[in-house]
C-alpha cells in the first residue's frame, strides 16, 4: 500500500452563479475515517460545495479530489466511491425498500453475489429489516431518511456525503439518526462528510469547518474551537439595550452584540463578572445568564453573528442555493 | 480503472434496471391499466356504434367498429406511452430522477431504459385492446397479433422518445400534460385513425400526410385488413393507404419513417440529458 489518500481534498474550490459567488475559494483536507462537519447557515455555500465534491456541479475555479479521484476529470470514479444522501428525498415511493435498494445496487454495479448480504446488512444497521418488503410511500419521514442512509452505504462507498441528514426531523428521530451514524463509523471503514446547521449536531464530528458567505472561516475539532473562544458567554436583557451596549463598550471594554433580543458578549470568568455588571452598568437589568462557550459562541466569535441571524440575513444567498438545487 | 467493454456492460445493466422499474410500476398500478383502456374502448364501442347508425350500420359491408379498430389500438399506445414519458417529469419532481442522474452510469442508459420501458408498457396496453379483436369482427390470428404487436412496439418507442425529449426541458408535470394534450389530439385526429385518408379536401390531405402518426396507424390497418374477408371495393374505399402525390407509400417505408423519427428524438433526448445536472 502507498500513502493513504486523503478522503477529500480541495484547493481554491469556487463556484459562481452569474454575479453571485456562492463558494469563494475553499481549501480543505479530510483524512480517511474522519467524521467531518461542514457548519454554516443556510445559503453559506455548504450545499454548493458538497455538490462540487460529489461531481454534481462543476467548479468554476480550483480543484478537488475525493478518495484520490479528481472531481472533474474522474467523475465516474468519484461517483462509484461515494455515497450520497441529499436533503430532499430521492426514493421511489412506489417501490418497496428492497426494490429501491436492488435498483441502487444495479446502478452502482454491485456484484450480484454480494447484493443480498449487503442489503441485509445495511437494512439491519438502520433497523428497517422487518419493513423491507413495504412500499416506501408507507414509511415515516425518519424511516425514509434511514433508508436513504442505508442505500447510500449499499455499494460500500469510501466517503459518505450527508447533506443535512437530520433537517426537518423531530428531535427523537434526529437522535436515532445520529445513533446510526455513530454506529456506522465503528462498523465500516468509512469517512463521513456532512453538512449541518444544527450546532448541537456539529459536536458529534471529529472536526468542523465553519463556512460563512462562501468562505471557510476556521477548521478544527469542536473542543479546540470552543477552547479558542476562551471566554464565557453572558446574555442579558435590559430596559434599554442601546444604552446597555454603549455602557458595556465604554466601561467594560467588551464587544456586545444584539442578537435575538438579548445583549450578548463574551468575557473571561463570566460568573465573577455578574456582580460588577449589576453595580456598574447603570441600566436596569431584567435577566442574566452565563454559559460556557458552545459552538454557537464559536460561530459567533468567528463570524460576528449567530447562525440564526446569519440565516435570516442570507436571503439573497438562499436564492442562489435554490437555483443550485434546481439545476 | 475500467475498460470500454466493462463500462458498456455496466450501462446495459443500468438500461435493464431502469426498464425493470417501469415494469414493476406498471403492474403495481392496476388502476392506471384500466383507466388507459377507457378512452380507446369508448372510441371503439361508443363512438363506433353511435356513428354506425348514420352510416346505416356498415360501410361497404364492413362494420365501422372494425374500421376504427386499428385507430383504437394506436390510441391505447399513444396515451400509455405519453404517461410513461410523463413519469420522468414525475421522477424529477419527487427526486428519484436524481438518484439515477448521480449514479456512475452513462446518461444514455437512463434515456434508453425509459424509452424501452415506455414502449413495453404501451404495447402491453395495446395487447389488451388486441384481445378485443373478436368482438369487432377481426379474426384472431397469430401472425396478425405478432405483426401488430411489433408495429405498436415501434410506435410506442417513438412516442416515448418524443415524450422523454420534451420531458428533459419541461420540469413541471402540469405543463407537460398540457403540452401533450395540445399535441396529441391533433396528431390523433389527423392520423387516419378515425376516417380513411382518401377523397379528402386538399388542405386536410396535406395535414394528414405531415402527421407522423399517420405512418404508424396505416401499417396497423393494413395488417388488420389483410386478415379480413371484405369486398375489394370496401378495401379500396376504407384502406386506401397513404399516398404521396398518387404514389402509395409502402409499409416498409412507413415503418422506417416512424423508426427514423424515434431514433432522432432518442438522440436529442440523450443529448439533453447529458447536459442535465
Amino acid at each position: 500500500m502507498t500513502v493513504p489518500v486523503r478522503a477529500v481534498s480541495a484547493r481554491g474550490l469556487a463556484r459562481r452563479y452569474d454575479d453571485v459567488e456562492a463558494v469563494a475559494g475553499v481549501d480543505l483536507d479530510v483524512e480517511p475515517g474522519e467524521v467531518f462537519g461542514f457548519l454554516g447557515p443556510n445559503g453559506a455555500g455548504k450545499s454548493t460545495t458538497i455538490k462540487m465534491l460529489c461531481t454534481l456541479v462543476q467548479p468554476s475555479a480550483g480543484t478537488a479530489t475525493v478518495a484520490g479521484y479528481d472531481v472533474v476529470r474522474q467523475r465516474d470514479d468519484v461517483r462509484r466511491t461515494i455515497g450520497l444522501v441529499f436533503q430532499d428525498p430521492t426514493l421511489d415511493g412506489y417501490l418497496t425498500a428492497e426494490q429501491n435498494l436492488r435498483m441502487h445496487a444495479e446502478l452502482y454495479g454491485v456484484p450480484k453475489a454480494v447484493v443480498g448480504d449487503r442489503m441485509t446488512d445495511v437494512l439491519g444497521m438502520v433497523g428497517l429489516s422487518d419493513r423491507r418488503r413495504s412500499r416506501v410511500s408507507t414509511y415515516s419521514g425518519g424511516m425514509k431518511r434511514r433508508l436513504e442512509i442505508a442505500r447510500g452505504l449499499l455499494h460500500a462507498p469510501r466517503v459518505l456525503f450527508l447533506d443535512e441528514p437530520t433537517v426537518g426531523l423531530d428531535p427523537q428521530t434526529r437522535a436515532s439518526i445520529w445513533r446510526y451514524i455513530n454506529e456506522l463509523r465503528h462498523r465500516e471503514d468509512i469517512t463521513i462528510f456532512m453538512t449541518t446547521h444544527y450546532m448541537d449536531e456539529a459536536e458529534y464530528c471529529d472536526r468542523i469547518a465553519i463556512i460563512d458567505q462562501g468562505r471557510i472561516v476556521v477548521t478544527d475539532t469542536p473542543e479546540a474551537l470552543k477552547a479558542s473562544v476562551g471566554k464565557d458567554r453572558v446574555q442579558i436583557t435590559t430596559q434599554d439595550d442601546e444604552a446597555a451596549m454603549t455602557a458595556l463598550r465604554d466601561r467594560f471594554d467588551v464587544a456586545p452584540v444584539l442578537a435575538e433580543g438579548q445583549v450578548t458578549f463574551a468575557i473571561a470568568g463570566g460568573e465573577g463578572f455578574v456582580p460588577r455588571l449589576f453595580a456598574e452598568l447603570g441600566v436596569p437589568i431584567r435577566s442574566v445568564s452565563v454559559s460556557r462557550p458552545s459552538l454557537d459562541d464559536v460561530f459567533m466569535s468567528y463570524t460576528g453573528t449567530t447562525i440564526r441571524d446569519a440565516e435570516a440575513a442570507g436571503g439573497s444567498n438562499q436564492w442562489v442555493r435554490m437555483m443550485a438545487r434546481n439545476r | 480503472m475500467t475498460t470500454g467493454a466493462d463500462r458498456f456492460a455496466h450501462d446495459v445493466r443500468a438500461v435493464r434496471v431502469v426498464w425493470q422499474r417501469e415494469m414493476i410500476r406498471f403492474f403495481n398500478d392496476r388502476l392506471r391499466i384500466v383507466t388507459s383502456l377507457i378512452q380507446p374502448v369508448l372510441f371503439l364501442f361508443v363512438l363506433g356504434t353511435g356513428l354506425s347508425t348514420i352510416t346505416s350500420g356498415a360501410v361497404h359491408g364492413l362494420n365501422l367498429r372494425t374500421f376504427m379498430y386499428p385507430g383504437a389500438l394506436s390510441m391505447a399506445v399513444l396515451f400509455t406511452a405519453m404517461f410513461s414519458a410523463a413519469s420522468i417529469v414525475w421522477d424529477r419532481e419527487f427526486g428519484f430522477l436524481r438518484e439515477m442522474l448521480v449514479a456512475p452510469i452513462s446518461r444514455w442508459a437512463i434515456v434508453v431504459g425509459k424509452c424501452l420501458g415506455g414502449a413495453t408498457t404501451a404495447s402491453l396496453q395495446g395487447v389488451l385492446i388486441l384481445a378485443l379483436a373478436g368482438i369487432v369482427g377481426v379474426p384472431y390470428s397469430l401472425t396478425l397479433v405478432l405483426t401488430v404487436f411489433g408495429e405498436l412496439l415501434l410506435l410506442a418507442f417513438t412516442l416515448t422518445a418524443f415524450g422523454v425529449m420534451t420531458a428533459a426541458r419541461i420540469t413541471q408535470l402540469q405543463a407537460f400534460m398540457a403540452l401533450n394534450q395540445m399535441l396529441l389530439m391533433p396528431l390523433f385526429f389527423l392520423s387516419g385513425a378515425l376516417f380513411p385518408l382518401s377523397n379528402l379536401p386538399a388542405w386536410l390531405q396535406v395535414l394528414t400526410r405531415i402527421d407522423p402518426l399517420t405512418y404508424a396507424v396505416d401499417p396497423v390497418r393494413r395488417a388488420v385488413f389483410a386478415h379480413l374477408h371484405v369486398p375489394v371495393a370496401a378495401v379500396h374505399r376504407l384502406n386506401p393507404g397513404v399516398s404521396w402525390d398518387g404514389w402509395r407509400v409502402p409499409t416498409w417505408l412507413e415503418l422506417l419513417i416512424v423508426a427514423g423519427m424515434g431514433a432522432a428524438m432518442l438522440g436529442v433526448a440523450i443529448l439533453e440529458f447529458r447536459k442535465a445536472d
